[in-house]
């Protein structure tokens, strides 16, 4: 972990015993996590192995069966697809829950992070997919949320894009220094950006990884995919 | 103006249609075969512009007798007379009138009730069937009974013009409100929205272009149900003008109230139309402006 990290006491989200089924299904079994502040963690697994769950409980979108969850009143939330208001600007779109005044800067500044300054009276249509997603992490992060919440938000990103994404995101994290939990399929993009890259299996965090020494990747590719059950990693031959 | 702009004056089934516009692909393909869009227009034009003259045409040679129909330059001569030392205008300002409160009355309930029942389940229990079954009645059928209620007054003439004009409005916006993106609702959820910020940011915009669809068909059916309710016992308007100019046989009075629905149609239309691109800046299928 990195030294900022251990140093905040109060963590970003802190979640004790959760359980959530679907009817007779248990997706979530008595699952522990805790998310530091500043502190940036991944979540790996297989499709349907309940992270989507795990992030809708923590965003107090969903109810839970048992179990505590403590994380701020109004976590931040990116999902997959950008959810941008067709019929307002970008800069609405982006203050959208702010408070009226003084909103229209604060998109201001929020949408020239994200590289999309000149654009505050533009449509979400004229978008492209990364433009838009990169909207959807500016309405995020101007809220300074204690802890944001990432479910595959480049998933439906070509691979440059991503990567540019992800410096982008590395970046804005770092400056505003949220708890994050990123969601993801992709054991590259967890390496790049994580403090610490967890896998869930079988509704438990089933395995842990923090960097050896700071500076270093949390873990490597090919223990990731064992891990996630991929036996034959091409790439590895 | 296109043909679809007439058809959308007729009354059409009151459900909101999908608001794919006319075959641009193929008017694409015209323009690369070297049409451009000031050809194509005057093209459109020809068709109901050859018409007319063959009218004339007909009219002139004797072949059409006077009484069957008119030639149209007789029909523009009898607007020009009726407008100057007749009531013609003031049967017109009447007629609108009528419409408007009508549209105002109807339109106006209905789209309280649709907002109700759009956002409660309770209000939809209480309402929705109730409406569905009277909807079923083609409203014309009421006339009978409307006469009774009301006789053959104003009243009469705004009940039916504000019943035509409910049934478009409320469907159309509960559909509207149902249609509206969950996501987008969820996504007013994490934002923190309160319930009024979730109706005004959310849920009204969200519904809007299933609104203003429902006020185009709204518009042609209070057209229609004004025609009919005009058609009896009027004592002034456009159809009042129409039924006491067919006792005397003056069908060129009678050919003139019949262009003047069909104008006052399709201004109505156009102005729905503007209404939609306006409010609709944003969508992809109104928009255009915004590009
Ligand atoms: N609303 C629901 N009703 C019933 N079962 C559900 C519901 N939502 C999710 N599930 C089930 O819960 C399990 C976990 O779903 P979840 O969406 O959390 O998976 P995930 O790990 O996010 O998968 P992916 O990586 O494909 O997004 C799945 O098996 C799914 O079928
Ligand atoms: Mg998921």
């Amino acid at each position: 972990m990195t030294a900022p990290a251990l140093a905040e006491a109060k963590p970003a989200a802190r979640v004790t015993d959760l359980t959530r089924a679907y009817g007779d299904r248990v997706v979530i079994d008595r699952l522990d996590l805790t998310i530091q502040r500043g502190e940036f963690v991944a979540l790996l697994g297989e499709s349907g192995c309940g992270k989507t769950t795990l992030l809708r409980a923590l965003a107090g979108l969903d109810p839970i069966d048992g179990g505590r969850i403590e994380a701020p009143r109004r976590p931040a939330v990116v999902f997959q697809e950008h959810r941008l208001l067709p019929w307002d600007s970008l800069w609405r779109n982006v203050s959208l829950g702010l408070p009226e005044r003084g909103a229209r800067e604060r998109a201001a500044a929020a949408l020239e992070e994200v590289g999309l300054g000149g654009r505050l009276d533009d449509w979400p249509r004229n978008l492209s997919g990364g433009q838009a997603q990169r909207v959807a992490l500016a309405r995020a992060l101007v809220q300074e949320p204690e802890l944001l919440l990432l479910d595959e938000p480049f998933a439906a990103l070509d691979a440059l894009t991503r990567i540019r994404m992800h410096v982008l995101v590395k970046a804005l994290v770092a400056r505003h220094r949220p708890g994050v939990l990123l969601v993801t399929h992709d054991v590259e993009e967890a390496i790049a950006l994580a403090d610490r890259i967890l896998v869930m299996r079988a509704g438990v965090i089933a395995a842990e990884h923090r960097p050896p020494a700071p500076g270093q990747p949390a873990a490597d590719r090919a223990t990731l995919l064992a891990e996630l059950g991929v036996e034959n990693d091409l790439s590895a031959a | 103006m296109s043909n679809a702009d007439h058809t959308a004056t007729f009354p059409l089934p009151a459900v909101a249609r999908p608001v794919a516009k006319t075959a641009a692909a193929p008017a694409a393909a015209l323009r690369r075969a070297g049409l451009g869009p000031r050809q194509l227009l005057l093209l459109s034009w020809a068709a109901p512009v050859l018409l007319v003259v063959v009218c004339e045409v007909l009219a002139q040679v004797g072949y059409v007798a006077p009484h069957v129909l008119p030639a149209p330059s007789k029909v523009v001569r009898t607007a020009y007379k009726l407008a100057t030392s007749g009531t013609l205008l003031a049967d017109l300002g009447t007629s609108l009138v009528r419409a408007a409160v009508g549209f105002l009355v109807g339109g106006s309930i209905a789209f309280a009730l649709g907002i109700l029942v759009g956002f409660s389940r309770l209000a939809e229990a209480l309402v929705d069937r109730s409406v569905q079954m009277v909807r079923a009645i083609p409203f014309l059928a009421l006339l009978p009974l409307v006469i009774v209620w009301f006789g053959v007054g104003e009243g009469q003439k705004i009940f039916l013009v504000a019943l035509g004009v409910a049934f478009p409005i409320y469907i159309n916006t509960t559909l509207g409100i149902r249609q509206v993106d969950p996501k987008l609702i969820e996504l007013g959820r994490v934002q923190g929205l309160s319930t009024r910020q979730m109706i005004s940011r959310i849920i009204l915009p969200g519904a809007l272009p299933s609104i203003l669809t429902g006020v185009r068909y709204s518009l042609a059916t209070a057209w229609l149900a004004l025609v009919v309710a005009e058609t009896i016992g009027a004592q002034a308007g456009i159809g009042f003008l129409a039924m006491d100019a067919r006792e005397f046989l003056r069908t060129d009075v009678v050919v003139l109230t019949i262009v003047i629905y069909a104008l006052i149609g399709v201004v109505a239309d156009s102005l729905a139309r503007l209404l939609e691109r306006r409010l609709l800046a944003w969508h992809p299928n109104f928009g255009g402006a915004a590009r």
